[in-house]
């Protein structure tokens, strides 16, 4: 108790650089708001909520704006355990973003049938919230604490539909998954704490294989740590959870996980390679380097073979995880670092709009035909041509043909695995450029029904897209064609994300 | 560096401009098929008359340089612009291009094939001219590689949605072999881009700088460069997609592809592959000329084995690239020539094949040669067109597909220093086989379409009597120009011969000439 009463009389209470905090500070402010509210208001003003929501998306942009515009270049907090700096408000830029599209494909969703909205919003804003704190955590424990934060609430979400086994399929298998995920990493940072006796990342990477030798310890740590994110990831083979989820999930929360969720276990994948353990690069470029190529073609071949739609588009966003994590493959070589680095941002922006644009459109079309069957989009083109054609974009993104976003995601990818001249890189890209040919095979099959086959039992009764949904499809759809088209745009907020502190170049 | 800036607004705005056509089409949602075909029309023939004045405005004094090069910031992150220029090699193209799409226009006019759409049709016909012409005139290879891709998704929509029984089978083969191919060629671009010093990706610096890559590195950038341009020529044994794609495209889809996309690949060789990697080229020539003239043959032979007529043409165009890729092969400027002038030849004889293959399709509801015959008696002007193009197409002197043919044989008599004699005129001679092939098949398809009596297949007895017309309004607006293109090519080759020749000896300054 005495030695108890000395450490409190030590401590000082750290100075908190409120304006760096002011995203999160906003973001907790409205989810406050949103959950306060709903007591209180009935349930015809509910569409309050909803309004709230993206208002408070938007209103937290303000200071990441102000933040990336401000003098200060980096913003370190808490002894350096949380930094704000260029990397972490292009990414928290994206997740507020993505967060608001994923409202706007909500709004009209959870209108219809036994949703509790304001929980549904609160727990959005929550695991946005997560999100932003991931992007600028610097240490094992606020990386853990921000992953749970994001996780949690999104394994609810899965399981939204309450009466629906699949929902609840959803929810139980995410949940046990990623719990199992996030064990299995937190041994991975206790043995990483036991080597380096720290747990503040840029630390970590002074002390880590540091001597440039390495044992079964460290081996152990990287590896455990990077699994935990591979499950986050989906990358093969910790994808299993995915597509059941996906699947089972209310479409919205699918777009958000495959998007949003994606992007955050990318994002804290990244900082932790870049600033914990950029000198065992000899551990986990072979790993991640295995991981990729799996992922890539375990993806595209499972996606072949989808009757549904969300499924193909669950196995599509694995294999899109592959592409993502190529240029990681050889991060650590001299000269790549900051390419790699570039391509995974660039990839990770212009695949949330892609996808998200995806998920507009299914969502709009399951409106009315109330199926998930791939052949549902039979004929689209003659009925509902805007969509027909909207929806051929974005798929024609994700395959990575020109003029749309995607392929210059994927060419930034290719060419920072040639850079690093390297036979692992050329290797991989081969086995990238092949998995990009085998993936149109899934992409083309939807374009062939949207475009090619009659319409199902002749129903061609308009589609009627509500307003949200259509701001999001002008939203996606254009930023789809900008980065496509000027892919100078794209690349230069990918290239504004530096890490502080980051040792591989 | 050898370029020449004025006027450089010109190409941009000849690229582009059909792309304004479908925006207009896109803006006008209630618009009347008449609408749709006016615009389409207007568009296109807007598009020609800039090309026209860009042919007007170009020095051919100074073939052999780029001319109304623009070079504008593009991706300067990657260091890759938006590079753009003709010379004598690309200007014929890329007019070429124009004219083919406004008479594919013209021809759709009253021809818009099942299940109609004609916004969708027309759309897809002006994006498609974008990415040709544009493809043509790009001299940076990221340019060229999105323009080069841009065609693809057209290309694959006009063939899967308009095209024939089979027609969802040959749209994904098409799309998959074409992707398979070009994502090789990027890998192969960026590889040659760090090989170079990641300076930039424009065509003249890598000219300047591809040859001091060491041979081992080049013949495997090559190999890429190879795949993706051998893919869409299309080379044996990368063929198989084009006769499922030429079969079930229709008529307007056939001709564009046989006129200008097969062409895509060959100029790629020629601009690209050859120019900058001529320490690979010189090793991979043998090969190329041997697969050239196994595509001759095998191309012959599997004509030979059809009976399907449009089958039949579209199996000669792969014995046709062949003599195109034999002339390249050969690496002398007397070959490439032959092969520039090939390209051209094949676009306007084959592309006129094909319009007759759709007229006749329309006529008699088949393409079964067995079930035609007769032509000349029950429609004599289309008889004759057919025969006129078919001697073009077998290589009748004083007739362009002629100039395109011999010279490519006589250039394998005498290859570019370095390359093994014996075994290019080993191929010379086998091509030399090939030309009477050529003869045959042609000759006799001809022979059982048009002589003879007309055969009354028995379900369609009342229907044909109907619809057994000769060349229509449409028809002959359409066919005319290239008629008479194949002709004046053909008496006055030096028309053409004399655009290419400088840029093709500069193109080629690595090999001896």
């Amino acid at each position: 108790m005495q030695t108890l009463n000395i450490f409190a009389a030590q401590w000082v209470a750290p100075t908190i650089d409120y304006f760096g905090l002011a995203p999160e500070l906003v973001l907790a402010g409205g989810l406050c708001l949103v959950l306060m509210l709903d007591l209180f208001i009935d349930e015809r003003k509910k569409w309050m909520l909803t309004a709230i929501s993206s208002f408070t998306l938007l209103a937290a942009m303000v200071p990441v704006l102000m933040l990336a515009l401000s003098e200060t270049e980096v913003r370190t907090m808490f002894d350096g355990r949380y930094v704000v700096d260029n990397f972490s408000l292009v990414m928290k830029a994206v997740f507020l973003l993505a967060g608001y599209v994923v409202v706007l494909l909500s709004s009209s969703h959870i209108e219809q049938g036994e949703y509790w909205r304001g929980e549904y919003w609160f727990l959005l804003l929550t695991s946005l919230l997560g999100m932003l704190m991931m992007a600028s955590s610097r240490d094992l424990v606020s990386i853990f604490v921000a992953l749970e934060f994001l996780s949690i609430p999104a394994y609810m979400l899965a399981a939204w539909r309450k009466r629906d086994p699949k929902s609840n399929e959803a929810g139980v298998k995410y949940f046990l998954l990623g719990v199992f995920a996030s064990a299995v990493m937190l041994y991975g940072m206790s043995l990483m704490y036991g080597v380096a006796n720290s747990t503040l990342l840029t630390e970590i990477g002074a002390k880590f294989t540091a001597t440039g030798e390495f044992s079964a310890v460290h081996a152990l740590a990287v590896v455990f740590v990077v699994v935990g994110f591979a499950f986050k990831v989906s990358a093969v083979p910790f994808h299993t959870w995915a597509p059941d989820t996906y699947e089972g999930a209310p479409t919205p929360v699918t777009a958000f996980l495959s998007v949003a969720s994606k992007a955050a276990g990318f994002v804290a994948l990244v900082v932790l390679l870049y600033t914990a353990f950029p000198l065992a690069q000899d551990i986990w470029q072979p790993f991640i380097w295995v991981l990729s190529a799996l992922t890539m073609t375990i993806g595209n071949v499972l996606a072949l073979k989808q009757n549904n739609i969300v499924r193909m588009i669950a196995y599509s966003s694995i294999s899109q995880g592959g592409f993502v994590l190529m240029p990681l493959a050889v991060a650590g070589l001299a000269g790549s670092g900051t390419t790699a680095l570039r391509s995974v941002v660039l990839y990770m922006i212009v695949y949330a709009a892609t996808n998200l644009g995806v998920f507009a459109i299914i969502l709009a079309v399951s409106n009315k035909t109330r199926s998930g069957e791939i052949s549902s989009y039979g004929g689209l083109f003659s009925y509902a041509p805007t969509l027909g054609v909207l929806m051929t974009l974005f798929l024609a993104s994700l395959a990575g043909i020109p003029p749309l976003g995607g392929w210059i995601a994927k060419f930034v990818a290719f060419q920072s695995l040639i850079q690093s001249q390297s036979t692992w890189g050329y290797a991989l890209a081969v086995v990238g450029a092949v998995n990009s040919v085998v993936a149109f095979g899934y992409y083309g099959n939807v374009m062939r029904e949207i475009w090619m086959r009659p319409v199902p039992d002749n129903d061609t009764t308009l589609i009627s897209v509500p307003g949200s949904l259509k701001l999001a499809l002008v939203i996606t759809a254009g930023a789809t064609l900008v980065f496509g088209i000027l892919p100078g745009v794209g690349l230069h907020f990918a290239d504004l994300a530096e890490i502080a502190g980051a040792i591989i170049r | 560096m050898n370029m020449l800036q004025e006027n450089n607004w010109l190409l941009s705005v000849g690229t582009f401009l059909p792309l304004l056509g479908v925006v207009v089409l896109l803006l006008t949602p209630k618009a009347s098929d008449q609408m749709v075909k006016l615009v389409a029309l207007v568009t296109s023939i807007a598009t020609l008359a800039v090309g026209v004045y860009t042919a007007f405005k170009f020095d051919f004094d100074q073939a052999e340089k780029l001319q109304f090069v623009a070079d504008a910031n593009w991706i300067s992150v990657i260091k890759s612009s938006y590079l753009i220029g003709v010379d004598g090699i690309s200007l014929p193209l890329y007019l070429l291009s124009m004219v083919i799409t406004l008479l594919v226009v013209i021809y759709s006019l009253d021809h818009v094939p099942s299940p109609g759409k004609p916004k969708a049709f027309f759309s897809l016909l002006l994006v498609l001219q974008t990415g040709m012409a544009g493809t043509f005139i790009a001299q940076d290879l990221i340019l060229f590689f999105v323009f080069f891709e841009l065609v693809l998704l057209p290309m694959f929509f006009l063939i899967g949605v308009w095209g024939g029984e089979q027609r969802q089978y040959a749209s994904i083969k098409f799309f998959l072999y074409t992707m398979f191919g070009s994502a090789l060629m990027l890998v192969a671009f960026l590889a040659l881009f760090f090989k170079t010093g990641a300076e930039s990706f424009s065509i003249p610096y890598l000219i300047e700088n591809g040859g001091s890559i060491a041979k081992n590195i080049q013949i495997w950038i090559f190999a890429g460069m190879f795949v993706g341009f051998a893919v869409k020529v299309p080379m044996f044994p990368f063929h198989t997609w084009l006769p499922d794609a030429h079969t079930q495209a229709p008529t307007q889809g056939s001709v564009i592809l046989a006129a200008i996309l097969l062409k895509l690949g060959t100029y790629g060789f020629v601009r690209i592959a050859l120019p900058i990697l001529p320490d690979a080229a010189r090793e991979w020539a043998p090969y190329i000329g041997g697969l050239a003239v196994i595509g001759i043959i095998y191309g012959a032979l599997g004509c030979l084995a059809q009976t399907d007529m449009k089958r039949l043409i579209a199996f000669s165009s792969v014995a046709h690239m062949g003599f195109v890729m034999l002339g390249i092969s050969t690496l002398t400027s007397f070959g490439v020539n032959a092969a520039m002038f090939g390209m051209v030849a094949h676009g306007l004889i084959t592309g006129m094949l094909f319009f007759i293959a759709g007229s006749v399709k329309e006529r008699y509801h088949t393409l079964e040669i067995s079930k035609l015959g007769g032509m000349l008696t029950s429609m004599p002007r289309l008889g004759w067109i057919f025969g006129f193009c078919s001697m073009a197409s077998l290589g009748l002197p004083g007739l362009a597909g002629f100039w395109g043919e011999f010279p490519a044989i006589l250039s394998a008599y005498n290859p570019a220093e370095g390359l093994n004699e014996t075994v290019f005129r080993v191929f010379m001679v086998i091509a030399a086989l090939g030309t009477v092939l050529a003869a045959a098949y042609l000759l006799w398809m001809f022979q059982r379409i048009a002589f003879g009596t007309a055969k009354n297949s028995s379900s369609h007895d009342h229907a044909h009597s109907d619809d057994l017309h000769d060349v229509t309004t449409f028809e002959w607006i359409a066919w005319t120009p290239m008629l008479l293109g194949i002709l004046v090519l053909g008496i006055l080759p030096n028309l053409l011969f004399s655009v290419f020749d400088p840029a093709v000896k500069i193109t080629l300054s690595a090999f001896g000439g």
